[in-house]
């Protein structure tokens, strides 16, 4: 990264101008509290981590599906940070930051409500007003961490224009930093936005591969030869793999959503999947160039997954550029095999997936599963694979019942006796 | 008539629409209109699916303006077909210049890689010379990134018009002021676009920072009525930017399924309002505001 935020042509700044002043202040907050550990910024959000988050997460030997896919197979249990997703790592440090800075009041975007919940919970934990915005249909469709937020004391703000998802919501939240500039931070949820925020959040979420990469010496003796985990808009995938970007003998699989199809229907400005990496253009969309869903004509296109927190046409700038120059190998998995995974963690290996862990799982089946054909891309996951569990699935069980009720899934429970929902 | 000319007799009034708002042909009315009620600049808004600088009032005119089929491609049509003498200023966001024409149809043809090949804003500022726009607003392009975009905007002779927010100063306004040309839009108070019942008392201080700097300045958010310009420009503004409160009218006209021509004798009706209450504020300043 240089010095102006850019990876490449991706990143940079682009932002109102009333914004600015306040990006300029972060960036000064950043340099100084997280890179420079002043104040021992960086001890105490560490000693949080620990005591209020749980970590580190466990760096844990899946039995059977080390068995079922031939190989060595970890799992990087962010599931089991506190509030159940890898997100607090991020909200956390934030939280922390901007009360360090100064500020009153902090704000959020959120999609499936992961992000809002751990916000949420920073916020309560640090005594910091809070207020979240989340899209009219997220809202629906995750109503318990709608709950979750309300019960740490946060406000939720229900975001109407466009379809109601992630996008609108940020759109939304930048639109209240713009008001409330002077005494507000926004809390962004993912390795997305102006400069410095894509690579603030890698640095609170690089956690999760610093952590990875100890105990993978520790227990194996050596790094793995693969680091798999989901990608929407990148944060989690960003911390799984940052510490293992100098390590070349690793490889790197960023498994974006694909939805119901990669095909895009550009009359109706919709791409039904949310595979910025795999189908993407280069384009400028909340504050930072990268690679987007769009139409020719650089209108955003209304993404789609089953999973809600991968459900966003953009993608972190950083991640976009490891994949430009090839380290990072960006791949994907539709609904249906996400949902087939989701179904076999559980049953296997007794852990209820977040729908978008299940991506990173779904592309273990998909190459080196007993169905796979023989393919040089099940070569390129070795003999030990880390995948990032990046959060737990209770969040997802209504939405779960009602897509695996829909889908034929074989391995599935028998759905008929919940057709009416939980 | 180039932007900064249109500031030299007196207070200058620039009315903001969404081009194609509700539909095509209104719309061409409706920006027509804007001129015959004294109009001497008009911003004409390309709508971009995700405007963040903008209000619900706005937003509303972008959704109308998109499903009623606009385009670049149309947008420049547009422009075409307006019947106004005035200058005109294209407001909209990056991601639209910046993709516009950034592959011919022969280079995606021959691209089966899935990536594109970007000429950056060139290609856009070009088109816009030709069908004859003085200008740009993008309120997602600061300072810091307008580079390609100011190259551009000289190459074909165009004015790059940057907004300065209330919390703009020190070396951050003299960088946009470095870059500016034509006329500095100066943002009357912090948020979103919208029209407002009061005047920001921001304004007066912003306006205060900028007294050295020798460019027009027009200070736009929430000005709703001739009361309002009047004031902003008694104060020390050389022009006004009216939008919300003149989409409101288009609004209403669409919800209430007015004729195009009714809506338009409306929107003319406010637009003089407007003009009359910045020539009235004018008159109130005093001749020579002294520079130090």
């Amino acid at each position: 990264m240089s010095a102006d935020g850019k990876f490449g042509d991706y990143g940079g700044q682009y932002v109102p101008e009333a914004l600015m002043p306040a990006i300029e202040e972060l960036n000064d907050a950043y340099e100084r509290y997280v890179l420079d550990n002043e104040d021992g910024f960086m001890d105490d959000f560490r000693a949080r981590l620990r005591d209020f988050g749980g970590r580190p997460t466990p760096l844990q030997r899946a039995d059977r599906l080390s068995e079922r896919y031939d190989r060595e197979v970890y799992l990087k249990r962010e599931d089991l940070l506190h509030g159940g997703a890898h997100k607090l790592n991020n909200a956390l440090g934030q939280v922390l930051l901007a009360k360090y800075m100064g500020k009153e009041r902090i704000i959020a975007e959120t999609g499936a409500g992961q992000h809002g919940t751990a916000t949420a919970m920073a916020c309560a934990h640090l005594d910091m007003p809070c207020e979240i915005y989340m899209g009219e249909r997220d809202i629906n469709r995750q109503r318990p961490n709608v709950f979750r937020m309300k019960l740490n004391g946060s406000e939720v703000n229900p975001v109407t224009v466009g379809r109601g998802t992630l996008k609108e919501a940020i759109s939304e939240t930048m639109r209240d930093w713009a008001t409330n500039v002077e005494d507000t931070h926004y809390v962004i949820g993912s390795v997305v936005g102006p400069h410095p925020f894509p690579s603030m959040v890698r640095d609170f979420q690089s956690v999760i591969s610093e952590e990875a990469r100890t105990q993978a010496r520790e227990k194996l003796g050596r790094l793995p030869d693969a680091v798999v985990a989901c990608a929407g808009g990148g944060s989690n995938t960003m911390g799984a793999f940052a510490e293992f970007v100098d390590d070349e003998e690793t490889a790197l699989y960023a498994v974006e959503a694909g939805g119901s199809t990669l095909e895009v229907d550009e009359e109706a400005g919709v791409a039904p999947n949310s595979a910025s990496l795999t189908t993407g253009t280069e384009g400028i969309l909340h504050g930072a160039r990268t690679r987007l869903l769009q139409d020719r004509d650089g209108q955003i296109m209304e993404s789609h997954s089953v999973s809600s927190g991968l459900d966003y046409a953009g993608v972190g700038p950083e991640l976009a550029h490891l994949v430009d120059t090839g380290r990072v190998t960006a791949v994907n998995v539709d609904d249906d095999e996400a949902l087939t995974a989701f179904h076999r963690l559980s049953q296997m290996e007794g852990i209820i997936p977040a729908l978008e862990s299940a991506h990173a799982f779904g592309y273990l089946e998909s190459v080196a599963g007993p169905d796979a054909p023989d393919s040089e891309e099940a070569d390129g996951l070795g003999e030990y694979v880390v995948v990032n569990v990046s959060g737990r699935g209770d969040k997802d069980l209504e939405s779960a019942i009602e897509e695996t009720y829909e889908r034929d899934i074989d391995i599935a429970p028998n759905m008929d006796e919940f057709t009416g929902g939980l | 008539m180039s932007l900064e000319d249109a500031f030299a007799d007196g207070p200058a009034f620039v009315p903001y629409l969404a081009a194609g708002d509700p539909d095509y042909e209104s719309s061409l009315k409706y920006v027509e209109a804007l001129e015959r009620g004294g109009a001497d600049v008009i911003e004409l808004g390309l709508p971009f699916s995700e405007p963040i600088a903008e209000g619900p009032t706005i937003q509303n005119a972008v959704v109308r303006s998109l499903e009623g089929g606009m385009t670049p491609t149309r947008f420049f049509e547009f422009v075409e077909d307006l019947d106004v003498s005035v200058p005109l200023v294209c407001m909209t966001y990056y991601n639209l210049i910046y993709r516009y024409g950034d592959e011919s149809e022969a280079q995606r043809a021959s691209n089966t890689s899935g990536e594109t090949v970007s000429n950056g804003p060139r290609p856009f500022v070009e088109k816009a010379a030709e069908v004859g726009i003085e200008g740009f607003v993008v309120p997602d392009l600061p300072a810091e990134e307008a580079d390609p975009l100011r190259e551009a905007c000289d190459e074909f002779g165009l004015d790059l018009v940057f907004i300065v927010a209330p919390t703009t100063r020190g070396e951050r306004l003299d960088r946009i002021m470095e870059q500016v040309s034509g006329y500095v839009y100066v943002q009357a108070r912090l948020g979103t676009t919208g029209a407002q019942s009061s005047v920001s008392d921001q304004t007066g201080s912003s306006l205060e920072r900028l007294t050295d700097y020798d460019v027009p300045k027009a200070v736009g958010f929430g000005i709703s009525s001739g009361d309002h310009a009047e004031r902003i420009v008694a104060s020390g503004a050389d022009g006004i930017i009216v939008g919300s409160a003149l989409v409101d009218i288009v609004a209403e006209g669409h919800e209430n399924g007015d004729d195009a021509e009714t809506v338009a004798d409306r929107l003319e009706t406010l637009a003089r309002e407007l003009k009359d209450g910045a020539v009235a504020g004018a008159s109130q300043r005093p001749p020579h505001p002294e520079r130090t």
